[in-house]
């Protein structure tokens, strides 16, 4: 069971920690929160759920002003130009275990959590007080930024602040920077499909119009909002030698575009036209389009496979001298 | 006529002198040029150069022999030509196998299109009979009729190499290697024999050397031509010195395997046999020549979405009208219309590429249309290709250049 608000802040009591609270109505948006904590003195932030396509997740807390860029993160991370998306809102109370509208450094005080990357801005330092959530969002309360490392230390947690707005690039000859703070495992939800991404409330950057996406009109809408995404997903940019490599990420990728396509293809219209025959309408479709693109990849799968061999076998015999018998004679 | 006396009449008519030569097209494997500056006249090439045309009922054999639709260049009649292709059938249905021999003279980084045609063939080729393949990167050649030194020319085999293996060849089954690297032992004493088998005026005749050409040039012709006997590769073919050859290529290359034929019996070897293709045409039309100078003048592996609708819109010849009511009522003109015949290259649809022919020659399409199809289509060739070469490190090149067994290449 995840703390509660009341828990977590004798918990801060407990570890003589000092801050301030504020209490409020719920707010959902950073500018809801500003207009009840705005004019104390501290920096309010705003905080993101993210996750990765290998079900790893991070909460990226920065100030409110400081831009952050998702596309460049991802890319910061190692995990490509569209690695990093904002996690599902069945995450948020599976993995964070906080209520919509209440993303917080603190949720890391939750076992469940336990795996998450947590990213700070570092813009946090050159402020006197802090503004979070404590688990709850009709509360913030402000701290200074060595309090907030003294309750991570308490937890076994190191503090990254990293320039949330740098943007330096990576490549063959510039690693990406921020790849220590990926996760090393995974989380895997109970049952939660992917797609639901797409329709999870957005962050309390912006202001929100629908934050209770459970009526059934917003489902209704889902496929199409999901066909949109993956239509307008950009060219796939993941780094082909390291998927090449890694059954888990090969699979992946397969997956993925499989189900790109057979989103695609199940519209309103197509059902239409089809109706029982859709499956094996898609199914054709998915063999046809996907079977020369498939062949490529697996083909230089296995090529990257033959060649790992080859050199371990070249070395073991370079070290016997017994390698001249290959040659040309 | 019977083949054997067509081959024999055009080794003959090699001894012709370069001035009677003029008049007609140039085909050899350093020039290439139309009559007149027209286009070239593949009819008069077959029957000068004494090959067969690969008729339809080819097509439907290799088709029944590999339970598998033939590949495009096939159906297209972008591979044309042959010499022997019938005997490796006749072969490979009593069971007996052969193996593919296909080359590159490396002279720049930049490949484009028309370089990666006999590659994407050979994949096919290879992967639908299951056969062993050795691709040759003649880095001497380019050293010696280039302007290039020896550590450029290799270092080029090696990039050439990084492309090649993007088309998707199996690794277990192919051997890449640079003459450099390569000639020696019984790929050596092959050409040797080879060498003693074809005179000076024989390589004059057939490859218009002249007296101020250096001996490098005069010596490199029996090169390209030991591959084609197994006996050079003792790694992979040791004791079957049975086996047959099936070498796919463009036409030009035809007078290296002229000569190689000629002499193959003659040191008791089967000849080896050839699949030969159309030339790629320049993006502004056939009487055009792609050259590495004019960037225009080819769509490159390395050319981005942005550069290829570039390229297409504004330097691909067009057969369509000047007008918009000219075009609806004349329609366009095929023969000359440089989308339609890339299409006809890379289009995989049947139906949609004749679908395609019928609409713009009648008029009812328009040019901008077909460019934007082609565009689409060339696209996702590139993107393949640059995905698939990214994924090409120095150690495969290593491994598919090293000289090791290749087990199970027949299976």
């Amino acid at each position: 069971m995840g703390f509660s608000k009341e828990q977590f802040l004798a918990r801060l009591q407990e570890l003589q920690i000092e801050f301030s609270q504020y209490e409020h109505p719920v707010v959902m948006t950073v500018e809801d929160q500003a207009k009840y904590v705005g004019n104390s003195e501290g920096g309010l932030s705003k905080n993101l759920f993210l996750k990765d396509k290998k079900n790893r997740f991070y909460i990226v807390s920065a100030l409110a002003d400081t831009k952050v860029d998702l596309k460049v993160l991802s890319q910061r991370l190692g995990l490509g130009k569209g690695g990093l998306r904002m996690a599902p809102e069945e995450a948020l109370g599976e993995v964070l275990q906080v209520p919509l509208g209440s993303v917080t450094p603190f949720a890391l005080v939750n076992d469940s959590a336990r795996n998450v990357s947590l990213l700070l801005d570092q813009g946090f330092k050159g402020q006197e007080h802090c503004l979070f959530h404590p688990l709850s969002n009709d509360m913030t309360i402000s701290l200074n930024v060595c309090e907030l490392d003294k309750f991570l230390r308490s937890i076994g947690r190191d503090s990254s602040y990293v320039d949330l707005e740098a943007n330096p690039p990576v490549g063959k000859d510039n690693p990406p920077d921020l790849a220590a703070l990926v996760p090393s495992d995974s989380i895997v939800l109970p049952d939660l499909p992917e797609k639901a991404a797409s329709l999870q409330a957005p962050p309390k950057a912006h202001v929100v119009s629908d934050n209770k996406s459970t009526d059934t009109t917003a489902k209704a809408t889902e496929p199409s909002r999901k066909v949109k995404n993956v239509k307008d997903k950009p060219v796939n940019s993941v780094q082909p030698s390291s998927s090449f490599k890694d059954v888990g990420q090969f699979v992946e990728e397969i997956l993925d575009k499989t189900s790109a396509l057979l989103l695609s293809e199940i519209t309103e219209e197509s059902i239409k036209q089809h109706g029982q025959q859709l499956g094996v309408v898609v199914s054709n479709c998915i063999r046809e389009r996907l079977a020369s693109e498939l062949k490529t990849d697996t083909t230089l799968y296995m090529q990257t496979a033959y060649t790992e061999g080859f050199h371990v076998a070249r070395k073991m015999f370079q070290s016997t001298d017994t390698h001249h018998q290959f040659r040309c004679l | 006529m019977d083949s054997k006396v067509v081959e024999r009449g055009a080794l003959e008519n090699e001894k012709e002198t370069p001035q009677e030569q003029e008049q007609e097209q140039v085909v050899n494997p350093w020039e290439v040029a139309a009559k007149d500056g027209g286009k070239i006249d593949y009819d008069k090439l077959i029957e000068k150069f004494g090959c067969q045309r690969l008729d339809p009922s080819l097509i439907d054999r290799v088709e029944r022999l590999t339970s598998r639709r033939a590949h495009v260049f096939l159906r297209r009649g972008v591979f044309f030509a042959h010499r022997d292709f019938n005997e490796i059938l006749n072969a490979y249905e009593r069971g007996e196998k052969f193996y593919l021999y296909t080359g590159r003279g490396p002279s720049s980084e930049a490949l484009h299109l028309g370089h990666l045609i006999p590659f994407m063939f050979t994949q096919y080729l290879q992967e639908a009979f299951k056969v062993p393949l050795v691709i040759q990167l003649t880095d001497d050649e380019k050293f010696l009729w280039k302007n290039l030194t020896v550590e450029e020319s290799r270092r080029l085999a090696r990039e050439n190499a990084k492309d090649i293996i993007a088309c998707g060849f199996d690794i277990r089954r192919t051997f890449i290697f640079s003459d450099f690297d390569y000639v020696g032992g019984a790929f050596y004493r092959n050409m040797v024999e080879i060498s003693k088998r074809v005179t000076c005026n024989q390589v004059v005749g057939i490859f218009g050397f002249i007296g101020e050409d250096h001996i490098g040039k005069y010596s490199f012709p029996p090169v390209q031509a030991a591959p084609s006997f197994p006996s050079s590769f003792p790694h992979l073919f040791s004791g079957k010195d049975n086996l047959r050859c099936l070498i796919p290529c463009a036409i030009d290359q035809d007078p290296y395997f002229r000569m190689t034929r000629d002499v193959a019996p003659r040191i008791g070897y089967h000849k080896p046999a050839l699949i030969e293709s159309l030339f790629f045409p320049a993006l502004q039309g056939e009487t055009g020549k792609m050259s590495a100078s004019d960037p225009n003048s080819a769509i490159y592996v390395t050319d981005s979405e942005k550069v290829i609708k570039n390229k297409i819109n504004k330097y691909a010849f067009s057969g369509g009208q000047d007008s918009i009511e000219k075009h609806r009522q004349l329609g366009a003109n095929l023969e000359v219309d440089i989308p339609i015949k890339y299409l006809s290259f890379f289009l995989e649809d049947d139906a949609e590429l004749e679908h395609t022919k019928k609409e713009y020659g009648s008029g009812r399409m328009l040019t901008g249309e077909v460019k934007q199809r082609l565009i689409e289509v060339l696209t996702k060739l590139v993107e393949r290709h640059r995905r698939a070469r990214a994924a090409v490190t120095d150690e495969m090149v290593d491994a598919f250049m090293a000289v090791r067994p290749l087990p199970n290449m027949f299976n």
